[in-house]
């Protein structure tokens, strides 16, 4: 195997995890947890992967995918926002029902072949490349930007931001939209590129992981970008020591390693200090009093 | 005089409660006007109207001659009408730069914003430094940061509401030489206090609410303390009294021996050394303004944070350092928490189940981890009836109840366990004088039954009038008790400030 | 347009009308989802919702398909009311799944009266000590339990896999992953004859009367309350969070794994790589569906069984697509959310307040 086409396959398997993880760091760093990552990449997955197959191009694809990842968040929004629903329960819901539709959706397509996504360049996609630029992006827009600056106190002190005048519930809802749209932008790279094929349930588990990388990376783009190349790499070297079969361990143990590294990296990470880095107003809903 | 601001007959209600009842009153340019009134009189809504906030259902206003409404706080800001509350809007985690950022209407945090704070600031006299972030600083640097916030818009009329609650009494009186020099500019100023002897001190006219309606305007230069109490509370409440006083050669029944707590997130000061002892039937008060170890010392009197050894803390001669709060209130402890929607009270909970979050083990309503709803039922009645709490009965929820009363609740659910020791954290904080008064009755007579008392507490008044001997905490360090005949606010305000003080032997 | 405002007590009709509000949209949805599949709503709907229901066997299969839902569900809705979130209850089924399963295949040809009780035993232990990680990792931590105990059920699949495909794997079989078949004595016994309806069910009553014992009148389910309404008062009170944690997830995945050996020592007869599908996520939706009450979750619990047994139904009588059924069940929780905020608030009619222009 060479060295270059296990650095590619690192690659890609990061892109994904890296799209839904920045989208979810957004929406986090607003104030919002939505655990409904998992079901909004489903529903990327298989829109994107409905819209190839139909004859689309592949940007259309990806877009098509973005628009159903926002569609399912507006869902979410709704109850969050709107009706300031227990924001837990309520991404556990569009997980649930993500994971149903998408399955519902896409049982005619599986097993139907399409086109991956052509390469640039050292074998890499072109989404390889934007999800890293999206990455310096977001952080300069946080840092930087008015907006970002709203943005960021709307997660800290959404009352006080009220109180200054900022339309809380509209940064929120744009924030919502952002992840949902990247999280299904990650979804429709996994059946688009990653393996170009729908198969029900296919994200096995990312959306959780791209929710541990935003902890990881302590609300920070560029280290949750470290965070998602190295998952990629954990869940790219096990499957190449089930392949060529040179550990004598079981496949399914090696399979184990990404949810176990998962773990390991959430128990050593909850310091104090990391816990002080997140968005203080996270998870807790916003209700205008007058 | 040129009139800034008038509000005229504006009434504003919240479905059975009249919070205005046609109230009119006029703001001018270059001075400083009182709004003086307790809590519950209708104060915060007023100058929710004035800041835009809030809508009035009826009345008129002006500015500048000319009618005008406020149909939110841009409209307010546009105007010129700047406002400090009470409770800051700030960003812990963001830089002072970036928290005024988001206060302005098109703010960028950038380096050009660093400088125009920092040459505003000092120009008033309210040090700042703008790269800070706002989380490390202190109460009163913290609302140097609102008012600056509120001064980089240029306004002409300048509202401040309970200003100082969180000062020392020499922060207050930098606070009025600011307030002097802006009103010197032309501004006017709104000064929401309920504080008598700073609105006599500082302000050029007082407009007295009660019950939602302005009962006077006066002169607070020329009109007596008890004229503006009596006009604010619309009857003489008696004074609290004990019925026999602390007796010198009453036993010690708490000794804190060198007491130490390393700073952490609840409190950044952490705890130095702090030893007290307190006799049966003292009360002992314990002033200082917020951030410099109150949170540790009630945590560490508590419970929540376990000393670093038994003997630390010792009551009746039995140490309880160690033990946890459960276990404490076995041995007689009992506390009034500083939040009482939160912690002191589950606002979702009725007030039979509030009645068992702290009694469960002392008055043993758990029988083999079963409870004993009847016996629960019959304490809170006990509780609502001799301690005159107005509620709904005691299925009423603890959210329904006004401020008064729950604390009326909790106070009087802690009092009738019995105990030895009662620790109190601002008992009257936000509470109305009737209210008030009846807790600080409550308190003394425990006193005179033998418990001891500690109250941790910013308002010195209150202090003052209730406590035996008075301590001052700054930087967690405890100062040595002055006994109340010796205290006065001066002194005190030196001792928070953590000036040294020669205190008489 | 339309704005929600705050009752001044919560609601008590709407606390028993929401979930049935919840449960009528979700059919009316159903209905149009129906349709737009090119399937003819009113006969799709009975085939899914009553179809099931027309006969004794069918009746006693919805039994069947409650019993491991309210089981999982009662020990969740503890944990949930505190706000400690177990959502890994899948993982602690399938362990006690393997354990329980493990016993009798261990102890195989084995089939005296002492088997049984062991195998639950083992299996409500399996459970636990599943849920044992979550919970070490949120005291010793503060780690995310949400995230540690998902990701667990995706290593508890991996592992049931494995040991069918190795240890576990009937050596008389023709090499499918999957075990023996469990000897009778071994099996949950039949309850009502001529169905599949075993002991499982009441066992899952059982659960949930003492799980209302423990929430209503013991001091422990009023420090579930507490910690769940007010964190700071439970420390003013002096409950012990950390104590709680444990004990919700014991509970909670003693409960799973029970549920896991029911499948297998019931419906099953035997440990396959597929012991579940998906009980243990769909129990989180039984547990808010029943509004977090054990009476609530009975009955949600066979509300949902329905909606398992109308999949399956609608798909051999209407050529459904058997994924339908995750779509009702998670447009089932979307709606309850939905409408569970009109317990706290009423509807108005007005201009809109809670937009600030700036």
């Amino acid at each position: 195997m060479s060295e270059l086409l296990i650095l590619t396959t690192i690659a890609m398997a990061a892109t994904p995890l890296a799209f839904a993880a920045l989208g979810e760091l957004v929406t986090e760093r607003a104030g919002v947890l939505n655990l409904g990552v998992e079901g909004m990449m489903l529903m990327g997955a298989v829109c994107g992967f409905i819209a190839v197959a139909s004859g689309a191009h592949w940007i259309v694809g990806a877009m098509v995918g973005a628009l159903a990842g926002a569609a399912l968040a507006s869902l979410f929004a709704l109850l969050v926002l709107g009706l300031a629903a227990n924001q837990v329960a309520s991404g556990l819901a569009l997980t649930i029902f993500g994971t149903g539709l998408s399955a519902l959706i896409g049982s005619e397509y599986v097993g139907t072949p399409v086109d991956k996504i052509p390469a640039i360049v050292m074998g890499l996609d072109p989404m390889v490349f934007l999800v890293l630029a999206l990455g310096l992006g977001i952080t300069l827009w946080l840092r930087r930007t008015r907006r970002g600056l709203v943005l960021r106190a709307v997660g800290e002190n959404a009352e006080a931001a009220h109180a200054h005048g900022h339309p809380v519930l509209r940064v929120r809802l744009a924030a919502i939209l952002f992840g949902g749209a990247m999280s299904g932008l990650g979804g429709a790279y996994l059946s688009l590129a990653y393996t170009p094929l729908w198969a029900e349930g296919m994200t096995a588990g990312r959306g959780w992981i791209a929710l541990a990388l935003v902890v990881f990376g302590a609300w920070r783009p560029g280290r949750l970008l470290i965070g998602a190349y190295l998952f990629g790499s954990v869940g790219v070297l096990q499957l190449h020591a089930q392949s060529s079969g040179a550990l004598a361990i079981p496949s399914e143990v090696l399979s184990m390693l990404p949810y176990l590294a998962t773990i390991a990296v959430l128990a050593l990470l909850s310091t104090p200090g990391l816990q002080r880095s997140a968005p203080a107003a996270l998870g807790r809903p916003f209700r205008a009093s007058h | 005089m040129t009139a800034l601001l008038t509000l005229h007959e504006t009434t504003k209600s919240y479905g059975q409660v009249c919070a205005n009842d046609r109230v009119s009153l006029t703001l001018n340019a270059g001075e400083v006007h009182a709004l003086l009134g307790e809590n519950g009189a209708g104060k915060s809504t007023l100058v929710k109207t004035i800041c835009g906030l809030v809508q009035p259902d009826s009345g008129t206003m002006t500015w500048r001659g000319e009618p005008t409404a406020l149909p939110g706080p841009a409209a307010a800001r546009a105007l010129g009408i700047g406002v400090v509350f009470q409770h800051f809007s700030l960003f812990e985690a963001l830089t002072v730069t970036e928290n005024i950022a988001l206060g302005l209407d098109d703010g960028h945090a950038n380096t050009d914003l660093t400088e125009r704070i920092e040459r505003l600031s000092s120009r008033y006299g309210l040090t700042l430094n703008a790269k800070a972030i706002v989380g490390d600083l202190s109460v009163g640097e913290r609302q140097r940061v609102e008012i600056v916030r509120a001064l980089m818009q240029d306004p002409a009329l300048l509202v401040l509401d309970e200003p100082t609650s969180v000062l020392t009494p020499q922060e207050v009186e930098a606070l009025a030489a600011t307030l002097r020099q802006l009103a010197d500019e032309g501004r006017g100023i709104l000064y929401i206090s309920h504080k008598l002897s700073e609105i006599r001190h500082l302000c050029d006219r007082v407009t007295v609410l009660r019950g939602g309606k302005v009962v006077a305007e006066a002169d607070p230069k020329t009109t007596s303390p008890e004229a503006l109490a009596e006009l604010m509370v619309g009857q003489r409440l008696p004074q609290p009294k004990r019925a026999s006083s602390l007796s010198p050669n009453a036993p010690v029944r708490l000794v804190i021996d060198h007491l130490s707590q390393a700073p952490n997130p609840f409190s950044p000061t952490g705890l130095h050394n702090v030893s007290l002892s307190v006799q049966a039937g003292e009360v002992l008060g314990i002033a200082g303004v917020a951030g410099n170890g109150q949170n540790a010392l009630l945590a560490a009197l508590s419970g929540e944070v376990l000393a670093g050894s038994a003997g630390t803390i010792i009551l009746d001669q039995q140490p309880i350092g160690h033990i946890h709060p459960q276990g404490r209130r076995t041995r007689g402890l009992a506390y009034v928490p500083p939040e009482r929607l939160g912690t002191g009270a589950v606002p979702e909970l009725d007030l039979t189940d509030n009645a068992l979050l702290s009694t469960y083990r002392r008055l043993a309503f758990a029988v083999r981890g079963l409870l004993q709803p009847g016996k629960v039922a019959h304490f809170a009645s006990n509780v609502v009836e001799r301690f005159d709490v107005r509620s709904a009965g005691i299925s009423a929820r603890a959210s329904s109840l006004s401020g008064g009363n729950l604390q009326k609740f909790i106070v009087g659910r802690e009092i009738l366990q019995t105990p030895k020791l009662l620790v109190a954290a601002h008992p009257t904080w936000g509470v109305d004088a009737g209210a008030a008064a009846a807790i600080h009755q409550a308190l003394l007579d425990l006193a005179t039954e033998g418990a001891c008392i500690i109250i941790v507490s910013e308002d010195l008044d209150e202090l003052l009038m209730l406590a035996d001997r008075i301590a001052v905490l700054c930087d967690g360090r405890l100062s040595a008790p002055i006994p109340v005949t010796e205290a006065d606010a001066t002194t005190l305000g030196m001792l928070m400030a953590g000036e040294p003080v020669d205190a008489a032997a | 347009m339309l704005r929600l405002e705050a009752r001044p007590t919560p609601s008590r009709t709407m606390t028993l009308a929401a979930p049935l509000l919840a449960l009528a949209l979700t059919i009316l949805t159903g209905a149009l989802l129906f349709a737009g599949l090119g399937h003819a709503p009113g006969p799709a709907l009975y085939h899914f919702f009553i179809g099931p229901l027309s006969d004794r066997y069918g009746l006693a299969e919805l039994g069947v398909k409650a019993a491991p839902l309210v089981l999982i569900a009662l020990g969740l809705s503890l944990g949930f009311r505190a706000g400690i979130w177990n959502i890994g209850a899948e993982g602690q089924l399938i362990a006690g799944a393997i354990c329980g399963g493990g016993f009798a295949l261990a102890v195989y040809p084995a089939e005296g009266p002492w088997v049984l009780p062991l195998m639950l035993f083992a299996a409500a232990a399996g459970g636990m000590a599943w849920a044992a990680l979550p919970a070490l990792l949120r005291v010793w931590r503060n780690t995310n339990e949400i995230l540690t105990s998902l990701m667990l059920v995706y290593v508890a699949s991996l592992l049931l896999r494995l040991l069918m495909n190795g240890v576990l794997r009937d050596p008389d079989g023709f090499s499918f992953p999957e075990s023996r078949l469990l000897p009778d004595g071994t099996l949950l016994p039949i309850i009502l004859a001529e169905t599949r309806l075993h002991l499982g069910a009441i066992l899952a009553l059982a659960a949930a009367l003492a799980v209302w014992v423990l929430a209503r009148h013991t001091l422990v389910g009023f420090q579930i309350k507490v910690a769940g309404l007010a964190p700071n008062a439970a420390r003013y009170a002096g409950f012990n969070h950390n104590r709680l944690i444990w004990l919700t997830f014991m509970i909670s995945g003693g409960l799973a794994g029970l549920a896991g050996v029911g499948e297998v020592a019931g419906p099953m007869g035997q440990l396959v790589p597929e012991v579940s599908p998906g009980y243990g996520f769909t129990a989180i939706i039984v547990a808010f569906l029943g509004r977090l009450h054990p009476a609530g979750i009975v009955l949600a619990g066979l509300v949902v069984a329905l909606s398992y047994l109308g999949g399956e139904n609608a798909q051999i009588n209407a050529g459904l697509p058997l994924a339908v059924t995750g779509v009702f069940q998670g447009l089932l929780l979307f709606f309850l959310l939905a409408c569970d905020v009109l317990i706290q608030y009423r509807p108005r009619l007005n201009g809109p307040r809670w937009r600030n222009k700036r």
